[in-house]
This record gives structure tokens, sequence and C-alpha cells, in this order.
């Protein structure tokens, strides 16, 4: 089970995502996330509080984009994982490959 | 001790493996932490076959059991389609998948980073991938 909200707020995208992201869902978050490419925000924040699972499905979508944000001057930023998904992203790497931090406010003012 | 799970090749049977992989490990001891990282490696192996070995077609299915002793736990994942041997497949490198804007790859590399031994035995109908994590100190 999947749901991704989208909401924009202070001239950023924040995508909320709540529940468990796999190769059966990770279109829905690539379509969430093109929306987000192409509204012309500099500023993409995930919100990661509900995020339960995600597989490499999941992860090969944020990494899929993060050339074309660099290339756009988009920040990308991902907030709130929890301890056990967090630990995903850093066995890939993938904490350094993309801003992550604990909470919302670390995340927007940074 | 050993339980195994018949899984139908269609990716929403993915959620089904998660539950029975969970079930599985809940008596273990082990981390809550490493409890996903095993049901996350074994979900990318049977992904892969799903999508790649299977097209995902949803009349075939792959078998996944779970054999645990008090120091390891090993996941034999079986099935009977075309025989993918992730031992010899190259492990991209995490900045070429990014440079290439591409999704797929990063799997592999979860797999093995994650589990202590991976095995592949395959004798022309049936292909056996054993995925084996110790869990004693």
């Amino acid at each position: 089970m999947l749901e991704i909200i989208t909401i924009e707020e202070n001239q950023s995208q924040l995508l909320q995502i709540s529940g468990e992201i796999d190769a059966s869902n990770s279109v829905e978050l690539d379509e969430a996330m093109q929306k987000a490419f192409r509204s012309g925000h500099k500023h993409i924040l995930v919100d990661g509080e509900k995020l339960e699972y995600i597989s490499s499905a999941g992860l090969g979508v944020f990494m899929s984009y993060l050339e074309d944000f660099k290339e756009e001057n988009i920040s990308f930023k991902i907030y709130g994982l929890n301890a056990r998904v967090f630990e995903v992203f850093k066995i890939l790497g993938l904490d350094q490959l993309i801003p992550i931090y604990p909470d919302k406010t670390a995340a927007t003012s940074a | 001790m050993s339980h195994a799970l018949k899984l139908y090749c269609q990716t929403s049977s993915l959620a089904e493996l998660r539950k029975f992989i969970q079930i599985e490990l809940q008596e273990t001891g082990i981390s809550d932490a490493l409890q996903l990282q095993l049901t996350l490696a074994v979900e990318e192996v049977c992904a892969n076959l799903i999508i790649h070995s299977h097209n995902c077609d949803a009349t075939e299915h792959i078998t996944v059991d779970v054999i645990k002793s008090t120091q390891t736990i090993t996941f034999e994942i079986i099935d009977d389609g075309n025989a993918f041997n992730l031992l010899e497949y190259q492990v991209p490198d995490l900045q070429t998948v990014m440079d290439a804007k591409r999704k797929g790859g990063l799997g592999i590399i979860l797999i093995k980073k994650i589990m202590d031994k991976i095995e592949f035995i395959s004798n022309g109908s049936t292909n056996t991938c054993r995925l084996t994590k110790k869990i004693s100190s």
C-alpha cells in the first residue's frame, strides 16, 4: 500500500510518502517525481516519516532524477526517514548522494 | 526448521513475500533493521526473477524456503525460469547508475552488501539461489 500526496508550499514541492514502495508501485513514485520535476519549483522535499519500506525499485527512482536535478539547479532533500529505512539508504551509499535530514525543520533550514 | 512459500510471478505478490519473511524472522531475535534488510535482499532476488525470468506471468511461480539454525538463516529461492545467475552479474558502480539516469541495477548491490554468502545452483531445469546470513556473533 502506497500513498503519495503532493503539496505546494513556500515555493517548494513537498511529496508526503506513506507505506511501502516496491516493484509493483514504484511507477507511482516515478510519476510524482516527474510531476515535481516539471513543476518549475527549485526545491523538492520528500517527507519520508511514514515510509515503511523501500526496495531498489523505489531507490532507483530517486537515483534516476539526481542528474536532472543537478542540471536544473533543483535542490532535492529527504527528511524523517525511520532508522530502518535510513539504514537501507546508507547500505547503498545514497546518503552520500542525497541530502537526508532527521526532520522538516532541519531540512528547510539547511 | 524450514518453511516454504509458493509465490506467483506477479509484482503484487511481493507484499505477500514480505509478510511471510517478516513472520519467519520475528522470533529469531535479530534486530528490526536486519529483519528489514534480509526481507529486502530476498525480495530483490524474487523481483528480478518475476520480472526478468518469468515476465510477470502469474501462472508461473517461484518457491521461497527459509531455513533457520542457531547460527545462520538461509533463504532458498527456487524457480524453473531462464537461469539468472546474479553471481555472474557485473555490479554497477553507483555513480555510473546515477550518471546514466538508470533505475535498475541497485537490487544486486543491495543483495551483495546485505548477505554473507550467495550461491547459485542450476541443474538445467531448476535454479536455486541460496542466500545465507550469519546471525550468531
